[in-house]
């Protein structure tokens, strides 16, 4: 390489160096647990409770199946969430008087939703208001386990987005009313576009840790995965299944995570 | 001297020949004390009040019979409480046998060591009136119809897909409690217990309660048996099916059951 000036060469050298040096202490590591972990005297009983391959084999395919109920719930509470969680943003902001009683309903709702564990609200409403006397199907834990999901995390939505609201600077909303445009108009072309774009990784986190807490709807009948896993782990007594689930979670959420992470690498450059 | 020492050998060779007699000396996690767990908290009729120290309830008599026939008095057992959860972990346990309900299965018996059964429970439909007025009886097609429920962590899942093969997916629960709230609730119209249980869900939880019928565990193909749970390879074991065998044998465990358990000849058999 001819081309290369003696600085890139260094450069150059110093990047293998590194590597060099990061794999063989990342190597070190991944082999110290490899042989370490073996040799302590409970790994062939804990290898036999969570990794056992017969165990994997049998439960796999019946987790799977029962994925597809949690990726069911989770497509129908996402975008009632987000609708939810925007009008309650937009009800936060409002600055006309005679509308107070709505900016005051948004900030109670909030701040009762948000402080709640979801595993009570979905107790409270799940097993609640059907036992109020509602015929079938309209008591189904689907229908009011979904809607317990959606009332809590369109709680935090409405947080993340009223932080969008504010983050854009206050001059943008004096312009907008300037030209003409009202403040409902200001709030639709001028602030809002702007606030979504900026609170979009956050909001992806929020929905990878909806991806999880779907399974807490199990607790009120519904056989998602993580109840198909309990019912595997106390049929064997074996804790593999649970193991089972965690991959197939993680299949979904680490995709779903590094995609979170380029969008905010790439606001991070837009903004720099 | 000679003689006081051969009278001093004689004496603990005795003593040890009695201590030799009990099967589970020095096989207990404490010497001289026998550890047994149940569940937190213990359910009526197997402890009653949550408090298996006063040996009232079947299973809390059951474990002060086997403690009895093992060598231990009383005041030698001492009480801890596990989940199912903590029961099945790996590692040291910390109990020297555990009851809580513990169906014996193969699979299960691959992780952990069960004893003989020391009961054998018939399943049992519980379901409320208003169910029952719309029609609902004991016979196996009318309850394929029903929208059935069932505690996850329990045998009744697999139980109900043998027996009944209800003709909707059934809804799970964490613990008997929630199944009776979803009853109430009107999610579900039944729900499968063993009997004794179910008895004491109806009679004491439920509003409105009704068992409907129940499989007595003779017609059943695979029937509920209790038993108690050890540690895989537990050198207790012997010891322990040696104590049940005994207090079958004499019939003490029969009348433990009649004591504690309630006469269930009155629930119809579902055919």
């Amino acid at each position: 390489m001819p081309s290369m000036t003696r600085r890139q060469a260094y450069e150059a050298r110093q990047r293998r160096r590194a590597t060099l040096i990061a794999a063989g202490s990342t190597a070190a590591v991944l082999i110290a647990l490899i042989v370490l972990i073996p040799l302590t005297p409970g790994w062939e009983a804990v290898k036999h409770s969570f990794f056992n391959a017969r165990v994997f084999e049998k439960t796999f395919p019946g987790l799977l199946n029962a994925f597809v109920m949690d990726v069911a719930i989770f497509a129908w509470c996402a975008p009632l969430i987000a609708i939810l969680g925007l009008l309650l943003a937009v009800a936060r902001d409002i600055r006309n008087p005679a509308l107070y009683p709505l900016k005051l309903f948004s900030i109670v709702y909030t701040d009762v939703f948000r402080g709640l564990p979801v595993i009570l609200v979905i107790y409270l409403i799940g097993f609640g208001i059907p036992g109020l006397g509602l015929p079938r199907p309209w008591n189904s834990p689907y229908i009011w386990g979904s809607l317990s999901l959606i009332l809590v995390y369109a709680a935090y939505v409405a947080e993340i987005l009223r932080s969008g609201i504010e983050s854009i600077h206050t001059s943008q909303r004096a312009a907008a009313l300037s030209l003409g445009l009202s403040s409902s108009d200001t709030m639709r072309f001028v602030i809002l576009p702007q606030a979504i774009r900026r609170v979009v990784p956050a909001n992806m986190n929020m929905f990878i840790a909806l991806q999880k807490d779907v399974a807490l709807l199990s607790f009120i009948g519904p056989v998602e995965i993580f109840r198909q896993a309990g019912v595997y782990k106390s049929l064997m007594a074996n804790f593999t299944p649970y193991v089972g689930a965690a991959l197939i979670f993680l299949a979904i959420t680490v995709p779903a995570t590094r995609f979170a992470d380029h969008l905010m690498n790439k606001q991070a450059k837009a903004r720099s | 001297m000679k003689f006081l020492t051969t009278s001093a050998l004689a004496l603990m060779m005795a003593t040890g020949a009695m201590a030799a007699e009990s099967c589970a000396t020095g096989k207990t996690l404490t010497d001289g004390t026998l550890t047994i767990a149940t569940g937190n908290p213990a359910f009526f009729p197997w402890v009653l009040d949550d408090a298996p120290e006063a040996g009232k309830g079947y299973e809390a008599a059951v474990a002060y019979a086997i403690a009895g026939k093992m060598g231990f008095d009383s005041d030698a057992v001492t009480w801890t409480r596990t989940s199912f959860d903590q029961s099945i972990q790996p590692g040291a346990k910390d109990f020297d046998f555990n009851l809580q309900q513990f169906s014996i299965t193969a699979e299960r018996e691959e992780m952990v060591d069960f004893s003989d059964p020391y009961y054998t429970s018939a399943m049992a439909v519980l379901t409320t009136k208003s169910v029952v007025e719309n029609g609902a009886e004991p016979t196996i097609a009318s309850l394929k119809d029903l929208v059935w429920g069932a505690h996850a962590t329990t045998t009744a899942l697999p139980m109900l897909n043998e027996l009944i093969q209800p003709n909707t997916a059934p809804l799970l629960y964490g613990d008997n409690v929630d199944v009776t709230a979803a009853m109430q609730a009107g999610q579900i119209d039944a729900a499968l217990f063993d009997l004794p249980t179910a008895l004491y869900l109806s009679a004491v939880v439920l509003n409105d309660g009704v068992i409907l019928g129940q499989f007595p565990a003779e017609n059943t193909p695979s029937p509920d048996h209790f038993g108690l749970l050890m540690a895989e390879g537990s050198a207790l074991k012997p010891c322990v099916d040696e104590a049940i065998a005994a207090l079958k044998a004499d019939g003490t465990l029969a009348a433990i059951e009649a004591e504690w358990l309630q006469e269930t000849t009155g629930v119809p058999v579902i055919k």
